[in-house]
């Protein structure tokens, strides 16, 4: 046995780690959470690290998981050692090829960041539903429970598989142990090699397809044969087992670390047991640890090896004392017997009494339960409830533990406030924001506490679902023994809040013990900060005798250069309090990580973090604290009162963190959720917010078109409905001729607005006094945030304008239409929102959104509000998520049930035309709709229709009645990113524009996955780095609108609505007139290209200016009348494409890593550049129509 | 016909040194440079500011964003290593010393005094054959006198002379309350040469966009008066070499700069308005005038036109300024007279 190496590492790299250094070609695909894995493996191979053969591994990224998996089969089937990562919908794409894998009998593993699936929602947290799914593959299913056994069994899961020949998957919870950052024994090299056997390695390559020796896999058998065939693999399955112990063992003998199986846990006559796996079981092991000291007689019996499932061992493992059994499966089969789990436990035991093996004395009772699905909370306390229901003489049967099940009453009741943390375990928690550096700080100490102190570590952190303005929370233990604690602090020795914002929103010291640490960053001194905390933060400090400290972080930072990070500062501030570590050495090895972690980024990063240590101390201060209670601060409700009484009862009770205890009839049963409840959850995220200035306004309307979360509104009235208006709210007289006499006024949402400056900076209109003010400006949100917010409700009491008074193909008068999608959780500044926004000012009444799995779908559906809105008539976007991989299909199904609805109520108006009044059905059936003066005399005409349908008593009058709406013109909208369009839903799009259906698509194209953190898409352009693109793209981006123009049947439009504006309305004008699919692709600036957010629109403008991004609109309509269809709507390049590149980082930084390689791709782009500008110039300029059908016949 | 010159104690085929501009970032310029005539380059400044900037901003983007949205805690991939700092300069001058046999001059304009010594420190050891410090300095700040500020000048100047052994010239702007005074200072502390005039970018207001932008206007013939005068003022006043630069566009004003006593004269303008290669056509250009005018070196004229070598010192003081002045005519003028224009 080597000597043991500790390292405080996550999950996700924890078995990355391990897979990267046993496998030759890894085929990756992002989705959350096992994308780190796969860039883990990524950049390990940029770095050019070898694998144990001493090879760097291929890392290949797919265009979707059914890709990487139809690459890992073929790569095995060559004779490659090849594993993927993926997780959640990624394995469902997969399991076509698992079957066929496992058919051949081919060693391969599959690392699986184990998560739920999307039933009645997404969601990306974890659960075993996933795994689940893939029981028929016949791959061996294969848990981990912690950090340390998902790196462990990584390399166990490859080497039982290359001896068994079955495939395995090595799962483990998603986030809870893919992201929890935890002390662990790292595995040598020497140990991983050990492990691996030469002879098995050589005996999987010569089974590989080879010209050199060939032979035929993967034919077609007939009945006769089929079946047969089928039989053939079981005695590798029976083998399977007892080969996976064998492995375990020898892993043992290298390292010391044992395991079985099954592994028992407990009193050896033990009367309830509970059965599980996963990092649930680590929870249940620490209860049984606890309770057994207090002199239970209780187990829990670990279940590592799940397919092929071992009855005979398992039974076995048993203590032969079982009375009862508790199975607890995280995962939900609906309809069915019972979850997986229990199902094989009670099958199990039945055929171990039938045969005779070894098993408990008697017939245990079995009952099977559900828990922490989606990573719901699994606590010790739920574990009692689980041993306190198999003591009972009825156990309840098929129960979930963790909710409150008020519906079918599955659920068993637990103690909340049971705990067993242990004394010796020191537990902290911190409150801090996405953008403040809280989580890199706590993960840095917790890896200082973990290396350099003999205590074990732990560290796990709690993420906003939020992009903008996002709160996480992280929970650090450390403590002399092994940490199986692997669930959220209740019970903390220190707290800090890094936001003193956060006093009003959350209840932060219910989790304190008597005697603990409370950390405040706040501007107020030790001597004023009493006063200023919330009422039941002074009651609590009192009375849990609650140690305070204060520091004034962001002075600390400002003067020391950090800007808003006050990562360091607080980090020091924990270390000087806690007294972990001696201060001095806490200090010096917050430093020296400094340097590690900084060091690379160039010395004056060092530096200036270096100072912010160094001036910490001196501003940290204890507070006294006073005897009484004197604070008449109460904390803000998380809704407003007047909200509707779901938003209230149900959402509120989300956004205040209480939704884990919602009951079940809380929730719809199907999904379904109100629109428009953005706009109870006021956020109050801005520092700074827009302020308009009416006299040097142009009335423009470019402020409001650009606003990513809809705050900026604009409204024309008429003069009288300013009675009543507040003091301060402003006005001025519309400059727009055609509305002359009325009144204008640009109003800001103060605490929905992120404050990202975005409509400052493209507001053309500048103070002529001062030509660095404009139009609108920038000021201090709290100081206005009362008053303005009473601006707000009084401008939206203002009755919206009548939209066909509205002329919406100028900008200016365009966007006085009512946004219907507004207060997303966007970032701060989003390239994408405006987009949608747009979309749902011009056609949000009468749209059906269909929206691809993505940034997307996360900030326009993710709980507990949802920003898309509707009007006062009560009309808005209908808006759904089917999948990320078959949004285009999703749409056309939309489509093509709207047609079929229409087709049938014509029909029945054309039947029931003299019931319903000849006159009347023939408006119906021939109106004009293509603008809003038309739409809207429609509707009143279906209003009409539908009041002389209910005087008619026939199956046809009702039957028209349910139909009547769509007479009423209704378009659909196919949105989606980059990712979805060019590469996952590529297939689906492309088929959908050959159908020639009147969809609309929507291409955010952000030239990266950006929801998963920023991997190459094949929209990522030449030279960029992105994730799987360490050195720069060296491939050109695919041009998806040109593929599209070539069925000539499409309407494309290439838009940057920071380059033109107005050519971006036209295009969705034109795209959603146009009879058939059309495609928009529209450049969209976002976080993951390294700029800065604030300027975003003029990285749009660049991208256009350098020929980059070229504008366009394609129109066969145009073709039909004899012209040539494409229209360039930008300009031959008038900058290098190098200035434009190099205002992101995602092309800069290249020149920082590898210059030489930065400028051969730079070189390349602009001839990129040059040739499609080029191209594309040919294509606008070519003769059109000469044909006698004048249908374009010269085309493409 | 010799064209050899010294230049901080370094013999140099010719006076005509390439200086520092965007052509010397390229390896390839500069061996056209050294093609074409060039006797010494002066490569491209490192801007200390910048590398700062670069870095903060490299480690800003690097963290925003991240680690506050569970599905990407990060955005970008990080390589093990960045070149940050002075690498690629430095780096720049390693591969300019290979390919070419001319002296080379590394430029550097700091704006910390650490960063003064310890990046000319670096660049000695990366091979340069001496240091030109670009002091752009705008005292911007009321309170600040004269003194301090040329205090500054001389600090810098100190502290890269302690740090290394090449030789360093002084590159300077010529606003400063007495000149003279500044150079002899710099002269005593140690400068190597002094080279005359940095030419400060102004900002400008671009009435399109509102907004202030500096406007890179490339030097004309006329600008060449101003080193003139100065070079020929302080010639064998400083031990210092001199160097002329702005304004230098053909042979002639190579030869007026070496007879008002510079040791070299330094191009930028004229090479990224007509190409390297008019090296060539100055040198050809220097070549006739002093055949036509029978000079066997340049050494021989070097300094004969200075303040302390003429007729008459005061035609570099103000009464030369006044004669100017009153001779001078509008250029509407000289066109009605000479029919031209």
């Amino acid at each position: 046995m080597t000597e043991q190496v500790y390292t405080m590492i996550d999950g996700n790299e924890a078995v990355a780690y391990t897979a990267y250094r046993t496998h030759e070609v890894i085929a990756i695909y992002p989705i959350t959470p096992s994308s780190p894995m796969g860039e883990w493996a990524d950049a390990w191979a940029a770095a050019n690290e070898p694998n144990i053969w001493g090879m760097v591994p291929s890392v290949v990224e797919m265009q979707s998981e059914g890709g990487a998996a139809g690459a890992v089969h073929g790569a095995l089937q060559s004779g490659a050692l090849t594993t993927t990562f993926t997780a959640s919908q990624g394995l469902l794409l997969m399991i076509p090829n698992m079957y066929k894998i496992a058919g051949e009998l081919t060693p391969a593993v599959f690392h699986v960041a184990a998560r739920s699936l999307a039933a009645q929602a997404l969601s990306i947290y974890g659960d075993h539903s996933d795994v689940m799914a893939t029981r028929a593959t016949g791959w061996a299913l294969f848990a981990s429970n912690s950090v340390q056994e998902a790196h462990d069994f990584a390399l166990i899961a490859h080497a039982a598989s290359l001896e068994a020949r079955v495939p395995f998957i090595h799962f483990f919870d998603g986030f809870r142990t893919s992201h929890e950052v935890a002390k662990i024994q790292l595995l040598s090299n020497d140990q991983i090699r050990a492990m691996i056997d030469d002879n098995l390695v050589a005996a999987h390559r010569a089974r590989a397809l080879t010209p050199d020796n060939p032979f035929i896999r993967g034919t077609a058998q007939n009945p006769d044969v089929y079946f047969q065939g089928r039989e053939t693999v079981n005695r590798f399955y029976e083998a399977c087992p007892a080969i996976t112990q064998a492995v375990m063992d020898k892993f043992a003998s290298l390292t010391g670390r044992q395991y079985k199986l099954y592994e028992y846990y407990g009193a050896p006559d033990a009367e309830r047991v509970v059965v599980l796996m996963g990092s649930g079981a680590e929870i249940a092991h620490e209860y049984v640890e606890y309770m057994l000291a207090r002199g239970e007689k209780i187990g829990v019996l670990k279940v590592r090896l799940y397919r092929p499932f071992d009855a005979q061992r398992f039974a076995a493992a048993l203590p032969v004392t079982t009375k009862a059994i508790a199975v607890l499966d995280r995962t939900k089969e609906p309809g069915s017997s019972g979850e997986p789990l229990y199902l094989d436990t009670v099958a199990a035991l039945q055929e171990a009494y039938a045969n005779g093996w070894s098993a408990p004395q008697s017939m245990p009772r079995v009952v099977g339960g559900r828990y922490g699905l989606s990573s719901k909370e699994f606590t010790p306390a739920m574990v009692k409830a689980v041993f306190d229901n198999l003591a009972l003489d009825k156990p309840k049967n098929h129960f979930t533990v963790g909710i409150n099940d008020d519906v079918t009453h599955t659920s068993l009741a637990f103690d909340a406030d049971f705990s067993i943390e242990p004394d010796n375990v020191i537990r902290a928690m911190f409150y801090g924001l996405g953008a403040d550096g809280t989580v890199g700080a706590n993960k840095n100490s917790i890896k200082i506490i973990g290396e350099n102190t003999p205590n074990y570590a732990q560290g796990y952190f709690y993420y906003d679902s939020k992009k903008s303005g996002a709160i996480t929370v992280s929970h650090l233990r450390f403590g002399p023994n092994p940490i199986r604690s692997s669930y959220l602090i209740t019970k903390a020795n220190f707290i800090a809040c890094h936001q003193p914002v956060f006093l009003e929103r959350y209840d932060m010291l219910k989790d304190i013990i008597p005697g603990g640490v409370f950390l405040l960053n706040t501007a107020f001194g030790p001597d004023e900060v009493w006063d200023q905390l919330p009422r039941n933060f002074q009651e609590q400090i009192i009375e849990k005798r609650v140690r305070f400290y204060v520091i004034d972080a962001y002075k600390v930072a400002h003067e020391t250069g950090m800007g808003r990070l006050i990562n360091t500062i607080m980090q020091v501030c924990f270390f000087a309090i806690s007294g972990v570590l001696p201060r001095e050495e806490a200090i010096e090895e917050i430093k020296s990580s400094i340097r590690k972690t900084y060091g690379r980024k160039g010395e004056n990063v060092v530096e200036m973090n270096l100072r912010a240590v160094d001036h910490t101390l001196a501003h940290l201060f204890e507070v006294p604290v006073p005897a009484t209670v004197t604070s008449a601060i109460t904390m803000r409700p998380p809704v407003p009162p007047n909200a509707p009484e779901f938003v209230r009862n149900v959402l509120g009770e989300i956004i205040a963190g209480r939704g884990d205890l919602l009951p079940v009839s809380a929730m719809p049963v199907d999904g379904t959720f109100p629109s428009g409840t953005t706009q109870y959850e006021k956020r109050n995220i801005a520092l700074e917010i827009p302020v308009w200035d009416p006299d040097v306004c142009i009335q423009c309307g470019k402020c409001a078109m650009v606003c990513p979360h809809a705050v900026i509104r604009i409204k024309v009235y008429e003069p009288a409905l300013l009675e009543g208006a507040p003091k301060t709210f402003k006005a001025t007289d519309v400059r727009d001729r055609e509305w002359e006499g009325l009144k204008y006024t640009i109003q800001v949402a103060p605490e929905d607005c992120t404050g990202c400056a975005l409509c400052v900076d493209v507001c053309p209109a500048r103070n002529k006094s001062a030509l660095g003010r404009k139009a609108i400006n920038m000021e201090p949100q709290p100081p206005l945030r009362a008053q303005e917010a009473h601006n707000w409700d009084f401008f939206l009491s203002i009755p919206e304008m009548d939209r066909r008074k509205i002329k919406v193909s100028s900008i200016r008068q365009q966007q006085v239409q009512q946004p219907l999608f507004e207060f997303s959780g966007a970032c701060s500044g989003c390239g994408e929102t405006p987009y949608l926004k747009l979309l749902s000012q011009l056609f949000g009444d009468r749209a059906l959104i269909a929206n691809a799995t993505g940034c997307s779908s996360i900030y326009g559906g993710n709980m507990p509000t949802t920003p898309w809105s509707k009007n006062a008539e009560g009309r808005g976007p209908a808006w759904s998520n089917s999948l990320f991989e078959d949004n285009a299909e999703f749409g056309l199904g939309m489509r093509i049930a709207l047609d079929q609805k229409i087709e049938q109520a014509r029909s029945l108006v054309s039947r029931l035309s003299s019931e319903i009044g000849d006159e009347l059905a023939q408006a119906l059936l021939a109106a004009d709709q293509s603008d809003e003066a038309g739409i809207y005399e429609q509707r009143e005409r279906v209003s009409l229709l539908k009041s002389r349908l209910a005087a008619i008593d026939s199956a046809e009058a009702r039957q028209l009645l349910s139909l009547a709406d769509v007479l009423v013109k209704k378009n659909v909208w196919i949105v989606g990113g980059d990712g979805w369009a060019y590469d996952i839903g590529y297939g689906g799009l492309d088929h959908v524009l050959a159908s020639g259906r009147n969809v609309n698509i929507l291409v955010l194209d952000t030239e990266v996955y950006s929801n998963t953190g920023g991997q190459m898409s094949k929209a990522t352009p030449r030279g960029a780095v992105a994730k799987f693109a360490a050195a720069g793209k060296p491939q050109g981006k695919k041009d998806l609108g040109l593929m599209a123009m070539t069925y000539g049947n499409t309407y494309v439009a290439r838009v940057a609505m920071g380059a033109r504006d107005e050519q971006t309305l036209r295009a969705f004008l034109e795209a959603e007139a146009f009879e058939g699919p059309s495609l928009i692709i529209a450049y969209s600036h976002c976080i993951a290209h390294g700029i800065d957010m604030s300027t975003g629109m003029q990285n749009q403008k660049a991208a256009v200016e350098s020929g980059q991004w070229i504008l366009y609109r394609y129109n066969p309509d145009r073709a039909r009348a004899g012209e040539n269809p494409l229209i360039l709507d930008s300009r031959a390049p008038k900058i290098p494409v190098e200035r434009y590149m190099y205002m992101e980082n995602r092309f800069k930084m290249l020149t920082l890593s590898e210059p030489e390689r930065a400028r051969r791709l730079l070189e390349a782009a602009q001839e990129d550049v040059n040739n499609r500008w080029e191209y594309y110039q040919y294509l606008a300029e070519r003769k059109w129509g000469q044909s006698a059908d004048g249908n374009g016949s010269n085309g493409h | 016909m010799d064209l050899t010159t010294t230049y901080m104690g370094m013999t140099l085929k010719s006076p005509l040194v390439a200086s520092a501009s965007p052509l010397s970032e390229e390896i390839g310029n500069l061996k056209r440079m050294e093609d074409a005539g060039a006797s010494a380059v002066v490569l491209y400044s490192l801007f200390e500011e910048q590398l700062v900037r670069e870095e903060f901003e490299l480690a800003h983007h690097l963290q925003h964003g991240t680690e506050s949205f569970a599905e990407a805690l990060t955005y970008f991939p990080e390589p093990v290593q960045f070149k940050l700092g002075p690498d690629g300069y430095l780096e720049h001058i390693r591969k300019a010393k290979e390919a070419v046999s001319i002296p080379v001059i590394a430029s550097l304009n700091g704006s910390s005094l650490g960063g003064w010594t310890k990046f000319a420190h670096r660049m000695q050891e990366a091979g340069a054959d001496a240091l030109e410090l670009n002091i752009y300095y705008i005292p911007t700040d009321p309170n600040l006198s004269s003194h301090d500020v040329e205090q500054t000048y001389l600090d810098i100047l100190k502290a890269v002379k302690a740090a290394v052994s090449i030789p360093v010239a002084i590159k300077l702007g010529p606003y400063f309350s007495s000149f003279a005074h500044v150079a002899r200072q710099l002269d005593e502390a140690g400068a190597d040469a002094l080279v005359l005039f940095n030419r400060f970018y102004q900002p400008d207001i671009d009435l399109e966009e509102l907004i202030v932008k500096p406007n890179v206007i490339l030097s004309t013939p006329q600008a060449l008066r101003l080193p003139l005068r100065w070079i020929a003022i302080l010639y064998g006043r400083v031990k210092a070499s001199l160097a002329a630069t702005s304004g230098i566009h053909q042979g002639t004003d190579v030869i007026k700069m070496m007879m008002a006593g510079a040791n070299v004269t330094m191009l930028a303008s004229a090479l990224l308005k007509n190409g390297i290669d008019h090296l060539r056509v100055i040198e050809r250009e220097m070549l006739e005038w002093m055949e036509e005018n029978e000079y066997e070196s340049v050494r021989q004229m070097q300094g004969s036109m200075s303040q302390i070598k003429v007729d008459d010192p005061s035609a570099f003081e103000r009464a030369q300024y006044m004669r100017a002045l009153t001779t001078y005519r509008p250029a509407a003028e000289q066109a009605r007279r000479f029919g031209r224009f």
